[in-house]
């Protein structure tokens, strides 16, 4: 049965990233400040945003870890719009 | 003036102390001066595992806490010129010392060794914190598990956070046959992992067995492969570039035979 499941070494490289992407954000605070402000900020380039209710994680799936970002959009900006490209 | 380096690993029974003693005997007997510092305070075992426990007088509290000069304290190896012991205390706890203190002691100690190899206990607490206090670098020993590795990522990020320069990776009781099957990590896959530089790999030795229990480092043995493997970190850490030896790679004609028929 768990001879289909591969070698083992595999799984365990698979959970030890896992484990050390949540590690690495726990114990680093700002890491996960820095990665909202970062993306806000792009983000903004494109829609227009509201900063209430923003929700952003890494959360585990079955077999790996997703950024999971919940963002209100109000409204999508117009190429005229964003910078860089007017 | 002498080089302080710290062995550590976060998780226990990773073979810190065992790494210790065989680094400094393989320093010592290259001609360098090492002292070997037990920082786990409480629980002493680098004397035991040099041979040394009958000759213990002083310890490193009672250093600190001035009963006795840094001199009294120290053991000195009578089978290999150069090398010195400063026993840690049994009755005494992590407490009983502060990193100033260490920093101060691993100081003092620079001024006649060449080389100050401090084992740390497992753990990220007190102790850890007085083992890297005076340090100059560190070394990181992990064995191919994910409970070991995974402490030796979260000790990587505290030592970059106490401004240790990058540490460099051991990866200690390697088995290329359990590599080789795919049953455990390489140490390619580890050193992917931690993304930190490799100083060595030590193969996993019945010899270290039968050498521990004899009190005689496997350094001190020809023909022992992790007491080779142990004299090689100790040529990189004096700087000489010494090849790695592929212990993964099935070479040969009998290996190539065994690989046909996947008993390698």
């Amino acid at each position: 049965m768990w001879m289909r499941r591969g070698p083992s070494k595999q799984i365990a490289k698979d959970r030890l990233r896992n484990v050390l992407v949540h590690d690495r954000a726990d114990t680093s605070p700002e890491f996960m400040s820095h990665l909202r402000d970062d993306l806000m900020r792009v983000v903004s380039e494109y829609l227009e945003v509201g900063q209430n209710g923003v929700d952003m994680k890494l959360q585990s799936e079955d077999d790996h870890v997703a950024l999971v970002a919940s963002i209100p959009v109000k409204q999508l900006k117009r190429a005229r719009q964003r910078s860089g490209n007017n | 003036m002498g080089e302080v380096i710290v062995v550590t690993s976060g998780k226990g029974g990773v073979g810190k102390t065992t790494t210790t003693a065989n680094l400094g005997t393989a320093l010592a007997q290259s001609g360098s001066r090492v002292c070997l510092v037990d920082a786990d305070i409480g629980l002493r075992n680098l004397d035991v595992v040099l041979g040394l426990e009958n000759r213990i007088v002083y310890d490193l509290v009672d250093v600190v806490e001035g009963f006795c000069r840094l001199r009294q304290a120290l053991i000195r190896d009578k089978r290999l010129e150069g090398l010195s012991l400063l026993p840690a205390a049994q009755t005494k706890d992590k407490t009983a010392v502060t990193p100033e203190q260490m920093k101060g002691l691993t100081d003092e100690l620079r001024q006649e060794f060449d080389f100050i190899l401090v084992d740390s206990p497992a753990g990220i607490e007190q102790g850890f914190k007085n083992a890297i206090a005076g340090a100059d670098r560190a070394l990181i020993v992990a064995t191919p598990e994910v409970a070991s590795v995974r402490d030796a990522d979260r000790i990587i990020g505290l030592l970059e956070a106490a401004e240790i320069p990058p540490a460099r990776l051991i990866v200690n009781r390697l088995r290329p046959q359990m590599v080789r099957k795919g049953d455990m990590m390489s140490v390619d896959d580890i050193v992917d992992i931690l993304a930190i530089d490799l100083i060595g790999v030590v193969p996993e030795d019945e010899q270290i067995v039968v050498t521990t229990n004899r009190g005689e480092p496997a350094a001190l043995i020809q023909g022992s492969r992790a007491g080779e493997a142990y004299r090689n970190i100790a040529r990189r850490i004096k700087g000489e570039e010494v090849p790695f030896i592929d212990l993964e790679e099935t070479s040969g004609f009998l290996g190539r035979l065994r690989r046909m028929f996947g008993q390698a």
